[in-house]
């Protein structure tokens, strides 16, 4: 029996509950001495004067350091797309543009040193007009970069498209609706804050260890930015708490820990505190969206057109190339002729928008899923029934859409269809009739999403390579970077499979650009279709290999050589005497450099996950506040290698989403004052808002890579999030209530229903 | 000031400084890293252990305060030979961790849960946890494996 498929527990685990894992702040790390940066109390000012003398005489500090000495070229953002007017100097020079800009490194002793002398760094400040709102951003008026001359950071028209609206989109539109969305910016809030240490050799090379999604990149940008080669820099992610995409890239304080050891001749360390994460570490979402949708009065689509304008925060990072991503999913899993997108990101004084879980594709998501429900609320048709007859249709694959995303594999139907029987559809709709009827003060609501998103995006390809040691057992390298997704079990898996050697005896190795030479990290639910087929591809050839050595040493031909898997050992077909197990082969191949092999593999193209999420909630109509009661989640990502990881990926997508629709928001005042700049104030999600979740699987295998594979990461964060909404507005909806933006907390319900009601 | 704690059985004298706290104490001081920070705001609960057989947040107490006291952390909660706590156990057999960083403290909050609530059900689990944050597994898992536990234990 195959173990692909099967509930394999993690082989991580041991170790995390037991010990605790080793994440960067843990390293004992010899005379280390420690960072703290002075960050800007307010959102946008010049700085007219900063004055460090007195925390450079505080007891325990080595060095204080400003904008004016360190000597690194700022960064371009958006992988140097940015326009260069808006490089991001590693500490500010002159002028601060977001609550949160380091402004000044100070390196002691120790921590708590560290943190006194802080205190003792007098800057003084001449406010200018801070920008918050992005649409008022993109108006004109003060500008955070007055050499760029305006606040665009970039916009489809540098992609070669129009900035300018079709004015004959919804020609011959029985029915046009039309709804302003604001698709909030949430903190990311892995548990483990960013964190860096850093350490120059005595033979010039460079050891960096940082808690980050993407090693290899983290040694080229590092490579970059100092003007090293790559070989001479060796970067290390220990365990690593959490990313959710932003933990990719290099940040100004984790470069910077570099440059301190490089100035004051230590090992240099760093951890923020939480506080500092939520100003310093990158938001998501953050986008304004005006979404139009036009068809026929019997429910067919006919036209789609999103306007978004994407807040980039102070300084363009990821952020401002979300809605690029957002395009690509535009009319999500819906056949409509005629779309259009047109987006612009804007600079603000606010912190950087940068990738989180969906990036992009779950405000494409969010604003489809919503528009097709007031489209069903606008013709009084169910809003499933709406979707049904707009799907598109399992005989359409590959189908390639207006905006030219080829979707590879789909069957939205079944999985509409499986989502609405598990929730017991018609049921829920009874239900909710009686509870109306019966005047109920809590409002019942249903809420719906058919989703699609796009994964496999980190890169074309992804190295993986296996080794079989003399003793038997199998090492294993990846490219990849998991962070609590379980690579190391699922790796050791597919060598298993391939070789018949038991999990225990696989070591998977990873997050070490000496061990691993190259790699694209873990984003983008990438990773098992890219590193885990290179680990099929490394397993298959180190096969052949034993076959070949088998049969040279069993003077047999190659053809006549079989693995049994079950046992481990490599025989002649049909006299199991006649064999080698992979301790003799791998002995055997000693003296001609191994039993080994890799593989660089080659990416046949973007997968297209899917599903249908079903979302019942409670929402008291007097206080506004909304209780999440059931969760019905359908995710199809394709052929399942281990169901428990799957469902972890799921639970911990639908938490996020759900958090989003309900509770998560980073807010500022009208001053760029961060009003959620802890986890006091930011309402990150517990389990005491959450009920448990039901799952029901689906297995749509992608004909486009070898193990059937599609993404499952962040699937669960783009279809409940609009699932939610949907079920939220639904509740309120014989109120009168057509939208409510998200988070829908209790005061933005309230207000929407006293505004319905007359 | 000089302070004796007991960890895991061990006890540990060493001078602090009285703004120390109990979670530096334990991570810097004594050297167990296996207790996380996550926060500032005790909002997290990455740090949970046990004071005197209770979870407590071990960034809301001094380390002066917890002179004489006896602390469990995550490194001594198996048994002596190395068997599993049955809250770790259930914790692997349920998936219920994925990056691991909050795992420390949910355990720990979770073996003290199941101690002070007997009967524990699902929504007292998710009230009795509501302290201490994950990211990574919207919860499902961690409830399904405290549950498990509490079953076990009370059984």
């Amino acid at each position: 029996m195959s173990i692909l498929g099967t509930r394999v527990l993690r082989v991580e685990d041991p170790k995390f509950l037991t010990v605790g894992g080793t994440y960067t702040a843990d390293l004992p790390l010899d005379g280390v001495v420690y960072v703290t940066y002075v960050r800007s109390p307010v959102a946008h000012a010049r700085i007219t004067s900063l004055d460090t003398s007195a925390a450079a005489d505080a007891p325990g500090v080595i060095g204080v350091y400003t904008g004016a000495d360190v000597d690194l070229a700022p960064l371009v953002g958006v992988m140097g797309m940015a326009p260069p007017a808006m490089a991001r100097p590693l500490l500010a020079r002159d002028v601060v543009r977001f609550v949160g800009e380091p402004i000044a490194a100070i390196v002691a002793e120790d921590r708590a040193q560290g943190e006194d002398a802080a205190e003792q760094v007098v800057v003084e400040y001449d406010l200018l007009d801070p920008v918050i709102d992005a649409p008022a951003a993109a108006a004109g008026g003060a500008l955070l970069f007055p050499d760029h001359g305006s606040n665009v950071a970039i916009s489809i028209a540098a992609m070669g498209g129009s900035t300018e609206p079709d004015p004959n989109l919804f020609d011959g539109c029985e029915v046009l609706v039309r709804q302003a969305i604001v698709n909030r910016r949430v903190a990311p809030c892995p548990l483990e804050v960013r964190s860096a240490a850093a350490r120059w050799e005595a033979d010039g090379r460079l050891t960096f260890w940082v808690s980050t999604q993407t090693p290899h990149g983290a040694r080229n940008k590092v490579a970059e930015v100092f003007g090293l080669a790559p070989e001479l820099v060796h970067v290390i992610t220990p365990d690593v708490g959490g990313g959710f995409g932003a933990k990719v890239g290099g940040y100004p304080e984790e470069l910077l820990v570099v440059w301190l050891a490089r100035q004051t001749g230590r090992p240099v360390s760093w951890t923020e505190t939480r506080s500092e994460s939520m100003v310093g570490l990158g938001h998501g979402r953050a986008q304004h969206q005006v979404a139009e949708l036009g068809g026929t009065r019997d429910g067919r689509i006919e036209a789609y057109r999103l306007v978004i304008t994407q807040e980039a925060g102070a300084y363009p990072d990821m952020g401002s190339f979300l809605p690029f991503l957002t395009r690509s999913m535009l009319p999500g899993v819906y056949d409509i002729a005629r779309q259009e997108c047109i987006w612009t990101s804007v600079v603000t004084n606010t912190t950087p928008v940068v990738a989180y879980r969906g990036a992009g594709r779950p405000e494409a998501a969010a604003a489809i899923e919503r528009m097709v429900d007031v489209f069903a609320d606008e013709i009084g048709v169910d809003p499933t029934e709406v979707r049904r007859r707009n799907l598109i249709g399992n005989d359409r694959f590959p189908f390639t859409t207006p905006v030219g995303s080829t979707y590879d594999i789909g069957d939205y139907t079944t999985a509409l269809d499986k989502a609405l029987e598990a929730a017991g559809y018609a049921e829920l709709r009874a239900e909710q009739s009686r509870r109306r009827a019966g005047g109920d003060r809590v409002a019942m609501g249903i809420g719906v999403s058919v989703y699609v998103e796009v994964t496999g995006a980190a890169g074309p390809t992804e190295f993986g390579a296996v080794e079989i040691r003399p003793d038997g057992s199998a090492v294993v390298r990846t490219g990849t970077s998991p962070h609590g997704q379980g690579h190391a079990t699922a790796w050791a898996m597919i060598v298993s499979e391939q070789t018949g050697i038991p999990l225990d005896r696989i070591t998977v190795v990873h997050g070490d650009t000496d061990l691993v030479p190259r790699g694209q990290g873990t984003m983008g639910s990438t990773s098992l279709q890219h590193g885990g087929v290179a680990v099929l591809e490394a397993s298959q050839s180190v096969v052949e290999q034993a076959r070949e050595l088998a049969a040279n040493l069993l003077e047999a031909s190659v053809e006549d050589i079989v693995l049994d898997t079950g046992a481990g050992r490599l025989h002649v077909a049909g006299t199991p005497t006649a064999g080698r197990t992979w301790a003799e082969l791998a002995e055997a191949a000693q003296s001609r450099g191994g039993l080994a092999a890799e593989s660089d593999m080659t990416s046949q193209g973007n997968t297209y996950p899917f599903g249908a999420h079903v979302v019942v909630v409670d929402v008291d109509t007097e206080t506004g506040k909304v209780v999440v009661q059931r969760v019905v989640a359908v995710d199809d990502a394709g052929r399942i290698l281990n169901p428990l990881l799957v469902e972890g990926q799921i639970h911990g997508g639908l938490a996020q989403g759900i958090a989003q629709a309900v509770l998560e928001e980073v807010r500022y005042d009208p001053d760029g004052n961060p009003l959620t700049a802890n986890l006091a104030d930011y309402t990150f999600v517990s389990a005491a808002e959450l009920p448990s979740f039901e799952t029901v699987a689906m297995e749509t295998p992608t004909p486009l890579n070898a193990l059937g594979a599609k993404g499952i990461g962040e699937s669960g964060s783009i279809g409940s999030t609009p699932a939610v909404q949907n079920a939220v507005v639904d509740a309120l909806s014989h109120l009168g209530v057509r939208h409510i933006d998200m988070p829908t907390t209790p005061e933005r319900v309230w207000a929407a229903i006293r505004e319905a009601r007359p | 000031m000089k302070v004796t704690i007991t960890i895991n059985g061990q006890d540990e004298s060493h001078d602090v400084e009285p703004r120390q706290l109990l979670v530096h104490f334990i991570r810097d001081t004594v050297g167990l890293t296996g207790t996380n920070i996550g926060c500032d705001t005790s909002s997290c609960g990455a740090c949970t252990i046990l004071l005197d057989g209770e979870s407590v947040k071990s960034c809301t107490v001094l380390a002066v305060q917890a002179d004489g006291a006896s602390l469990t952390t995550i490194e001594g909660l198996a048994a002596a030979d190395g068997t599993l706590h049955p809250v770790q156990r259930a914790f692997h057999e349920n998936h219920g961790l994925q990056c691991g960083y909050c795992t420390p403290g949910m355990v720990m909050a979770a073996v003290s849960l199941i101690q002070e609530q007997p009967g524990l059900t699902e929504r007292g689990v998710r009230e009795g946890l509501e302290g201490n944050l994950c990211r990574c597994t919207g919860y499902h898992n961690i409830v399904k494996a405290v549950l498990a536990a509490a079953a076990e234990v009370g059984a």
